[in-house]
């Protein structure tokens, strides 16, 4: 112990070193070939090298302009339904949980112990053209309101369904942590004071809970933006996101380059969306 | 009873606000009741499709009921195999990434250093960048390495140690912060040096943490697609073999399996769950 006491300074930098150096050259020197490789041209057959290649980028963003859309489209759309359906739940357990709140949690969390792709697999089943809500809404005789030709798989409405459901828990958690957080008498305080019920919700517990919408917003969406699953499972090729291209480019063509730059392109566009998103909400709330 | 002196229209009202307060009360519940119907919809269809009998390669559509997925749950060439990978990547990589994680934790929690932002920032990203992402530029590092290390095995095992870190030094950290420090003051007030203090009093305070990052992170590996898909070459792991055969034939078999690991996981938490009933109602912390 005489040299941990002679270098006390030492001691959290040899607690860190493992850990970082991971981190370093697993994580971070990878992020640098992949900016490496988003520059170089060439061909598979012929070899890549690197050429200061701008021009991948330009052609990532204007032959794939369609797919990065979509991709921001579905993502956002899957956030906020994510966000209004598990908003009560999270309540409910939060204020309503009593001795069964961890019980509850546990099954907020259950999908996550089911393989993601065996359960997407389960929604192909669910949303099949003889399945289950397909067959209901046409008992129902409201299979004309689809506008799909009564068809709900190999649609953009099964893609973004698929992408609400697998990242559902990840909005529901921390919209929970915050909720549980909030005294209840601070509420009670409001309606004392004459807040009508929707009033004193509007006024305390929301504001109060926004750590917890920024934290689930962006835990579901910024894995939901890159994702290429739900899209090749339960869409067609019309229905394609990024995740989808720049997957196919990497394992199918081999075309790195390209698919480098794609990627660049993606994490740019979701780290300038959370930092205009931070503005907008305030950033002492983002990290809480 | 007195309140035969109120009013009748004051009654009237009073029923009609307890009826409200109670459809209100109870419609949060009811909703409640119907968001869990919805959430384990699909588990349930992927439990009862496991005991189908599909008379083509998928198994979409309900046929009969059998048992014999899973008295023959290997009868899938490649099946075993695959689960056999999966289930050793998890363990080590989960013991791995919380040895690491757990380091890391102490050092942020316990010491005032230079660099203590940047090490933060470090352990954040990883967890807010796409998963695509980090499979990409981990599989562009190994192809610029010109194969000094085979894309496989260990590829796929520095992958996964790689994106549990964060979560483990997350879930130790929230312990860490929570703890009283001066249980550790007495015990070096008492002659204990660090590492005894260490070993005796730090190390059984955050056992259930790290206990709980290395399950979460098995978990997270075990169910790991995209990242283990970019860098496994041509081996193949449990949720890599469910890739491949939704392309060509979905047999129940990976449903037998799938509902085996859903009820093993959910068998541990509840198990958590009650020991730490248990421990609670003794007033242990």
């Amino acid at each position: 112990m005489g040299f941990f006491h002679r270098h006390r300074g030492l001691t959290p930098y040899l607690l860190l070193a493992p850990g970082m150096l991971w981190l370093t050259f697993f994580f971070l020197v990878p992020l640098g070939f992949l900016a490496y490789q988003s520059l170089q041209s060439g061909s598979i057959d012929f070899g890549y090298s690197f050429t200061w290649a701008w021009s991948n980028y330009g052609d990532a963003i204007r032959n794939y302009r369609g797919q990065f859309e979509r991709s921001f489209l579905y993502a956002g759309i899957a956030t906020v339904l994510a966000l209004v359906i598990s908003y009560p739940v999270a309540y409910w357990i939060a204020f309503r949980g009593g001795r069964w709140k961890n019980l509850l949690l546990l099954f907020i969390v259950a999908p996550f112990f089911v393989t993601y792709l065996i359960r997407t697999l389960a929604w192909q089943t669910i949303l099949s053209d003889n399945g289950l809500v397909v067959r209901t809404l046409d008992q129902l005789h409201l299979l004309g309101l689809l506008g799909t030709n009564g068809r709900i798989l190999s649609t953009g409405t099964a893609v973004v369904a698929g992408i609400t459901y697998n990242f559902l828990p990840f909005m529901a958690l921390p919209l929970y942590v915050s909720l549980e957080q909030i005294d209840p008498r601070l509420i009670e305080a409001a309606e004392d004071l004459y807040a009508s019920r929707p009033k004193a919700f509007l006024r305390v517990t929301l504001p109060l809970s926004m750590p917890g919408v920024v934290a689930g917003t962006l835990l579901t969406f910024i894995p939901a933006a890159g994702d290429f699953i739900n899209a090749q499972l339960l869409g067609s090729p019309t229905n394609h996101m990024i995740g989808n291209v720049i997957e196919s480019k990497y394992k199918e063509l081999l075309d790195y380059p390209a698919a480098a730059a794609m990627s660049f392109v993606l994490m740019a566009v979701i780290l300038l969306m959370v930092l205009a998103y931070a503005r907008a909400v305030g950033t002492e709330k983002l990290t809480g | 009873m007195t309140s035969v002196a109120v009013p009748a229209r004051a009654r009237r009202s009073n029923v009609a606000r307890d009826a409200l307060a109670f459809v209100r009360r109870h419609i949060l519940t009811a909703y409640s009741l119907l968001f869990f119907g919805y959430l384990m919809l699909p588990i349930g269809v992927v439990i009862a499709f496991s005991f189908n009998n599909p008379k083509g390669r998928f198994n979409y559509t309900w046929q009969g009921f059998t048992w014999k997925n899973w008295s023959q749950w290997d009868a899938i060439p490649g099946l075993r195999d695959a689960l056999m990978l999966s289930l050793e990547i998890a363990l080590v990589a989960s013991i791995v990434a919380t040895a690491l994680g757990t380091l890391v934790a102490l050092a942020l929690v316990r010491y005032r250093f230079h660099g203590r932002g940047s090490t933060n920032l470090l352990v954040f990203l990883p967890l807010s960048t796409p998963e695509i992402v980090l499979g990409a530029s981990l599989l562009t590092l190994f192809l610029n390495l010109n194969n000094t290390i085979t894309i496989g095995f260990w590829t796929i095992l520095i992958a996964h140690v790689m994106f549990c870190i964060s979560f483990a030094v997350v879930t130790v950290k929230a312990r860490l912060i929570g703890f009283d420090r001066h249980l550790e003051e007495a015990a070096m007030d008492l002659g204990a040096n660090e590492w005894t203090t260490f070993q005796k009093v730090t190390l059984p305070l955050i056992a259930p943490a790290i206990l709980a990052a290395l399950l979460l992170c098995f978990a997270i590996s075990i169910d790991d697609f995209v990242v283990t898909y970019f860098n496994a070459g041509n081996r193949v792991t449990f949720p890599v073999f469910v890739w491949g055969a939704a392309r060509v034939a979905t047999p129940p078999q990976i449903n037998v399996i799938g509902t085996a690991i859903f009820v093993i996981a959910v068998t541990l938490m509840l198990a958590n769950i009650l020991v730490q009933r248990v421990r609670a109602s003794k007033g242990v912390v």
